[in-house]
């Protein structure tokens, strides 16, 4: 008798009912629909290559692997070569990362270890995020009006003592490669020290604790014990931070001197990919535009691998504690 | 004996290294934090100082050796705005609704995990190919009702930039809502979409919101994708044709006249900046508090 009473009273409280058809429609398109959604990443993703490579066809019939090693680029007789921007894309980017890793990492070592006050540490960590709020275009600006005059005696310094050096061996008279990789570095810089601060954050302290118990100093217990803990962030924030420098256009196209001849001398006009399409791409035509697709193939190329690089980077480097 | 082997002594090796390097670490600090005082101080002195009234609210004048002036960044304020709303209404629905078959419908599944991965990958795709791509399938097609260079295209092409940030802060926003709450309502009965719209959804919000103000201040910032899909223009968007037509936005105009030779447009570059900045960074602050108010709940 009771338990029937039980069973029943929450069968006359709430109503069972079955779901009415109308829901499950609802519910199917909603998840197809969303689905849809998702997958437009995809989509664009295999859009923006085969524009891409569809594009560059004519260009890669014209000239093959001669486009890579040659340096030759006139509309005029329709005859490219990107070796002058490839290179520079490279140079650029790996100079600049030469000089941002050490600063960012010091500087998420600074903000993660204990060696100043936490309000100014967590002032410094703040400063750093709103240095990556500002458009490429304002530094750019800045680059060219405040930054290259600034350093311009600098440089001119180096090339009085290094002259002898293919790197410095031309005057620096005005844009140049030099202060295109010292505006690469100051827009990775975020990228790297958040990366790394991030992952510093997550080695656990009992691994720095034990240093310590065996007399450790602080920065011996870094070097050897919380940097190779966090080497798989770290590495992957680097390159991360190198698919974003060799992608950077802006301040890199307003800053660099976009020249089409090869040089070696930093303190001469450069060029890079993204600064040639973002030159060019507005007023080109014809074989042109192929070629300008071919350079933006190469460019997909190499940030793509250096992006899929940077996701393996973070599986297998990871260190097991 | 004893004691002097514990006490800190300055002079040992190990100390004196230890303070070089802190000494190090700390310069590299100041070094990384000096590039964006530069900018904040040049941005401030150079851009406050040209900002007036008319410069708000007039036309740009075309480059040229006059002497008046080089006008005023009013269509650029509102060109930005117009591009920047029209990648928002493009990728926050596409990138939540991602984010959301990402997180609810098929969290680790091998599509989720394609997706995700190419979520990264898309993220990481420069700029200049994201305005190379629309050009190629929009602007050289002329497939929006003939229209070539148009407001459209331009913020299309920031779309492409939002979306992967969108997808990746809802579905990590929607991972962190505990899964009590989803058990809970499906327990008692709703169905998938009353649970996403009505439960996992608004308790997720504010991570969400959070990545969708740094996403539009990311867009806002963007010109490479700008200089050929939105181009430029020097007019007010007028009529409900504006919106096919080339429209100006203050990323593009600080590019095209910081590299003309005049002083007059230098001076807009650097008062466009300063407007520029001080949006983005209201959005960046109210980005932080919105954030902030989900940690303390």
């Amino acid at each position: 008798m009771s338990q029937i009473q039980i069973t029943e009273k929450p069968l006359g409280q709430f109503k069972l009912r079955r779901r009415p058809r109308s829901e499950k429609l609802v519910d199917r398109t909603f998840q197809d629909f969303v689905l849809v959604m998702s997958s437009m990443v995809f989509i664009i993703l295999a859009g923006i290559l085969i524009l891409i490579i569809l594009g560059s066809l004519e260009s890669i019939n014209n000239f093959g692997l001669k486009f890579i090693y040659t340096s030759n680029w006139n509309p005029v007789t329709n005859e490219y070569g990107a070796l002058n921007s490839i290179y520079g894309t490279l140079f650029t980017s790996i100079a600049a990362l030469f000089i941002a890793v050490p600063l960012g990492v010091g500087t998420a070592i600074l903000i993660t270890e204990s060696f100043i006050p936490i309000s100014i540490r967590n002032l410094v960590s703040l400063m750093v995020e709103l240095l990556a709020a500002i458009p490429s275009v304002v530094l750019g600006l800045w680059a060219i009006f405040v930054m290259e005059p600034l350093i311009r005696p600098l440089l001119i310094l180096i090339h009085k003592l290094f002259f002898w050096i293919p790197l410095f061996s031309t005057e620096p008279v005005g844009p140049s490669t030099a202060p295109s990789v010292l505006i690469i570095v100051v827009m990775i810089l975020p990228i790297i020290t958040s990366i790394s601060r991030d992952s510093l954050k997550q080695v656990p302290r009992q691994l720095k604790e034990a240093a310590y118990g065996i007399g450790a100093t602080k920065w011996s217990s870094i070097i050897n014990i919380t940097l190779p803990a966090a080497i798989s962030g770290i590495v992957a924030g680097v390159l991360l931070a190198l698919g974003r420098a060799m992608g950077e256009t802006m301040a890199v196209t307003m800053i660099i001197g976009n020249s089409l001849n090869f040089n070696w001398s930093i303190f001469s006009p450069g060029n890079t990919i993204a600064a040639m399409i973002a030159n060019q791409f507005g007023e080109a035509d014809g074989g042109q535009v192929s070629s300008l697709m071919y350079a933006a193939l190469i460019l997909m190329i190499l940030t793509l691998s250096v992006n899929i690089l940077a996701q393996f980077a973070v599986k297998k480097l990871s260190l097991k504690y | 004996m004893i004691n002097r082997t514990l006490t800190y002594n300055p002079s040992l090796k190990r100390n004196i290294y230890n303070r070089l390097l802190t000494f190090i670490s700390a310069i590299f600090s100041i070094i990384c934090i000096i590039p964006l005082l530069l900018v904040l101080i040049f941005v401030l002195i150079k851009g406050g100082n040209a900002l007036s009234i008319q410069l708000l609210t007039q036309l740009p004048e075309p480059p040229g050796d006059n002497l008046i002036g080089g006008g005023g960044i009013g269509n650029a304020i509102l060109g930005t705005f117009v591009v920047t709303i029209i990648a928002s209404l493009v990728s926050i629905p596409i990138g939540v609704g991602g984010g959301i078959y990402l997180a609810e419908f098929s969290r680790n599944g091998k599509f989720s995990r394609f997706i995700r991965f190419g979520t990264n990958v898309l993220s990481g795709v420069p700029s200049i190919i994201a305005g190379v791509f629309i050009y190629g399938t929009i602007v050289s097609t002329r497939l929006i009702f003939g229209a070539a260079y148009s407001a459209i295209a331009g913020g299309l092409s920031l779309s492409i930039l939002m979306l992967p940030l969108v997808i990746k802060t809802t579905d990590e926003g929607l991972k962190l809502v505990s899964d009590d709450l989803r058990k809970g309502a499906l327990g008692v009965g709703a169905s998938m979409f009353t649970t996403v719209s009505r439960i996992t959804l608004p308790s997720a919000i504010s991570p969400i919101s959070t990545g969708i103000l740094l996403a539009i201040a990311r867009a806002a910032g963007e010109t490479a994708p700008l200089i050929f899909t939105g181009l430029f223009s020097y007019y007010w968007p007028e009529g409900s044709q504006s919106l096919l037509e080339p429209i100006a936005s203050l990323s593009v105009l600080i590019y095209n006249f910081a590299i003309e030779p005049y002083k007059a447009q230098n001076e807009l570059a650097w008062a466009a900046s300063f407007i520029l900045l001080t949006m983005l960074l209201i959005l960046n602050i109210l980005a932080r508090y919105v954030s902030m108010n989900n940690n303390n709940n």
